[in-house]
């Protein structure tokens, strides 16, 4: 394994370590009457931000409340997303390039079921809505987006990554690139 | 027809004397109006207001709140009148913020706000202002810009030389516009033994540099003048404070002819850290005097009322070198010092000039030892011609009040001309006048008495709007104008309507005041005895006929909101939480015939209103603040039971589908 490509997986290891430090996600609420925003902010091992603001809005439309303990993710992510950084550290330090592709696929897949866990949370907030609720629209949900921008009644509804999830998400593509990426010379220069 | 040559020059002249006669009637001054002033008062929707200005409200007893320039009212923040907008005075919590030794009293004449002040500047911290009837100093948070303190002062009748602070609000000050007999002796004397029995009284009430509470450190007993105005030294003459005094005549009957005797009444300059020092030496007599002392709480959202019992006295004519009286002209009103503390402008109403006293002659004159008298056989006075800086010749008539601009100007209101005169403090130039609409009392610049004026702008605040406005019958709208200082010439910006009455005010740039406000009151640090915090907590609770309703209010329903087991002859308390913890979500509260008021409740905040029914029946109760989508829905009801009934106490909330 060539230097550059242990530095490569130092650096982006270290850039998802950077998750414990910072939310990695956020949703964002805009309204005329909240020009200043409402945000709920998602991070590793739980949930800040506007929180009962946010859930003494969606008390009209019937959303259940928000509450951080009812995520067992919040309990178990500290722990996988360490053992993640670990095989991270560990590929560099035994200069293993199989414990890389395992790093890599990890990590692929951590993103695709991170996605989608977080996709199932957000419908069964925006559509298991209680009937005795005072405000009902027909046909109407409150789903967040997964990624970007949505109109739910007077909110504009933004999801995006935060700081933590920018670190991971660069962290990601360094890891990729230190698989993938080739120097022109690397044929003639074989690693020891 | 033919006309002779001797008719047609009688016509000629006739006429060239008419228009000479109308086209030499004086003239009124040209339109002062700045030509850019609409540019420089509008302030974009959605856009801040560059300065805060208080104005007090005079006789309507609280303080108005305006965006300069402006012009908009932003809050009118109840100090010494109940306010049954909001509750203010009739909460139980805010009760006992009006009381005072002659017990409630609901209503007084504010006229001073002073900004609190660090090294000479105002500091944004707090508000003082003095009630002028029942004589009190109440202090203002700007961080939430409620009343919090309101302190009584004893001894005397007619708080106006107040509440004026020295430099770094060590002291703020009170004095008596009615000298009258101290509260321990018998009062049960005649009027016209004024001179005997009639005492002044000045006031030094010590301000916690902490936490800004306020407590009465002394009071000095001097000469039965009315004392008027008054103002501290800053930078070399920070040990003193002066104050106005009119009335040296000592008359108690007709003052408006007796009071306006002498050529010359006097301007008292109190050396307040020696008079601090002697109190401290133990040198101070303590006096029985009764004064309430209102504090209000802002964790437990509760005000309590302490009946204080005494007070320290110094006499100033046994205390040498204490006070000592600067002769001014005819009745004199403000005292202003100048922002380096080296001169002090007096405004002798009555009086033709305005003179300008210097503070270093007025030690080199102490320190000669050559008085022109003494007052009360001790107290010197000391030679008009030895303390002048010199005068300001033919400023207008009536000068009142003056403030400075900080680049070497002095501004002074001019009541009887109606106008405000721009002079050099150097030279006593006048440089520039201009009208005020109508007959100005004071005038404020921003931080126009402090160490460091902002400038700017400066307001005139009159005391007569005649045509100013739409008129709205006999009782008129309060007049005020805005005038841009930034030019040598004086230029009028805007011209507003205020409540009554704007006697004066202190302005401050905003975001000295913004950076410290507060948007809602954290629930877990709500410490009142009756505070709910959560709607699982609410209940209903009888002793007697004393029932306590422990209620909540959060978007949209008011818990429990069906009560029943009320009887005829009881007393409810309905102790109301705010549970919201967001900005600009008050609830309201009010009961059907309830001989109260409602009130206001911020989020986190606990409030008590008071109820005796008295009628029985089933009786609404709902939320006054348009608060939400449902605020309409946010209601409930009573059940009132004769007297002796057996109901039982009973309450209830609909199931909420949607909770945590």
């Amino acid at each position: 394994m060539k230097s550059l490509t242990r530095v490569l997986i130092i650096i982006s290891a270290t850039l998802m370590f950077g998750a414990y430090f910072f939310p990695l996600w956020h949703i964002l609420l805009d309204a005329p009457q909240y020009p200043e925003g409402l945000e709920l902010k998602i991070w590793l091992n739980g949930l800040s931000g506007n929180i009962s603001q946010i859930n003494g809005l969606n008390h009209y439309i019937g959303m259940k409340f928000i509450v951080a303990d009812d995520f067992k993710e919040f309990k178990i992510l500290p722990y996988v997303f360490g053992l993640l950084t670990l095989i991270g550290f560990a590929a560099a330090i035994a200069k293993s390039r199989r414990l890389l592709w395992v790093w890599f696929i990890s990590l692929c897949l951590f993103a695709i079921v991170g996605f989608s866990d977080f996709y199932i949370w957000e419908y069964n907030y925006g559509h298991n809505l209680n009937p005795h609720a005072a405000i009902k629209i027909e046909g109407m949900n409150y789903q967040p987006p997964l990624f970007g921008y949505k109109q739910l009644l007077n909110f504009t509804a933004g999801s995006l990554p935060d700081t933590g999830g920018f670190f991971v998400g660069l962290g990601g593509i360094l890891a990729a690139a230190a698989l993938f990426y080739k120097p022109r010379l690397s044929s003639k220069n074989k690693s020891k | 027809m033919k006309i002779s040559p001797y008719k047609l020059l009688v016509l000629t002249s006739t006429v060239l004397v008419s228009i000479l006669a109308s086209s030499c009637k004086p003239g009124k001054a040209g339109s002062s109006v700045d030509a850019d002033a609409a540019k420089k008062v509008y302030v974009a929707p959605g856009k801040y207001d560059e300065i805060y200005a208080f104005l007090s409200g005079g006789f309507s007893g609280q303080i108005a709140v305006y965006g300069i320039p402006s012009g908009r009212l932003l809050k009118v923040l109840p100090v010494f009148s109940q306010n049954p907008e909001n509750g203010y005075g009739y909460s139980e919590e805010t009760k006992p913020m009006l009381n005072t030794s002659h017990g409630f009293v609901p209503w007084d004449d504010s006229h001073h706000p002073e900004l609190s002040k660090t090294n000479g500047e105002d500091d944004g911290r707090w508000l003082f202002i003095n009630a002028n009837n029942t004589p009190r100093i109440a202090r203002l948070n700007l961080a939430t810009f409620k009343t919090v303190e309101i302190l009584e002062l004893p001894n005397i009748g007619g708080n106006h030389a107040s509440p004026f602070c020295t430099e770094n609000t060590e002291y703020v000050v009170g004095n008596t516009r009615f000298s009258e007999p101290l509260d321990n002796s018998n009062g049960d004397v005649p009027i016209s033994s004024f001179k005997q029995n009639f005492k002044g009284a000045v006031s030094f009430v010590k301000v916690n540099k902490d936490n800004g509470t306020m407590n009465l450190a002394f009071q000095l007993l001097v000469p039965p003048f009315d004392y008027d105005l008054a103002h501290a030294g800053k930078g070399p003459s920070h040990d003193w404070i002066f104050f106005t005094c009119y009335n040296t005549e000592e008359a108690h009957t007709l003052l408006e002819v007796n009071a306006s005797q002498r050529d010359k009444d006097f301007i008292m300059a109190v050396n307040w850290k020696k008079a601090e020092e002697l109190i401290k030496e133990g040198k101070g007599t303590k006096i029985t005097a009764k004064y309430a002392h209102n504090v209000y709480n802002e964790n437990s959202h509760t005000a309590t009322s302490t009946m204080e019992t005494a007070t320290q006295t110094l006499d100033v004519t046994k205390f040498p070198g204490l006070v000592y009286y600067m002769p001014c002209p005819k009745s004199p009103h403000g005292i202003d010092v100048t922002p380096d503390g080296e001169y002090m402008a007096a405004s002798g109403k009555l009086a033709a000039v305005i003179p300008v006293f210097s503070f270093k002659k007025m030690l080199n004159a102490i320190d000669k030892k050559q008085f022109d008298g003494m007052i009360a056989g001790d107290l010197p006075v000391l030679k008009y011609e030895d303390v002048l800086h010199g005068e300001v010749k033919k400023p207008g008539l009536g000068p009142l009040h003056t403030e400075f601009d900080g680049k070497g100007y002095g501004y002074t209101t001019m009541f009887v001309s109606s106008e405000i005169v721009k002079w050099k403090i150097d030279n006593l130039e006048i440089i520039d006048r201009i009208p005020s609409y109508y007959s100005p009392g004071h005038l404020s610049i921003v931080g126009g008495d402090s160490k460091k004026p902002f400038g700017k702008y400066l307001l005139a605040l009159n005391k007569i709007t005649k045509d100013r406005y739409l008129p709205t019958g006999p009782e008129l709208a309060q007049a005020c104008q805005l005038i841009d200082i930034t030019g040598n010439k004086m230029k009028l910006l805007l011209d507003f309507p205020t409540i009554g009455e704007p006697h004066y005010a202190q302005m401050i740039p905003a975001d000295k005041i913004l950076k410290n406000q507060i948007k809602f009151f954290k629930l877990e640090d709500n410490k009142n005895a009756y505070v709910t915090k959560s709607e699982k907590d609410t209940k209903v609770v009888r002793s007697g006929n004393r029932v306590d309703v422990y209620m909540t209010a959060i978007r949209s329903h008011l818990a429990p909101d069906n009560i029943e087991g009320i009887k005829i002859g009881d007393e409810v308390y309905v102790h109301i939480t705010n549970l919201e913890q967001d900005w600009d979500v008050p609830h309201g509260f009010a009961i059907k015939g309830n001989n109260n008021a409602e009130l206001l409740v911020m989020p986190g905040e606990t409030c008590t209103l008071k109820w005796v029914p008295g009628l029985v029946g089933i009786v609404p109760f709902y939320c006054t603040d348009f608060c939400s989508a449902l605020h309409q829905e946010m209601q409930g009801y009573f059940r009132v039971s004769p007297a002796g009934s057996t109901v039982p106490i009973k309450f209830s909330i609909g199931v909420n589908p949607v909770t945590e």
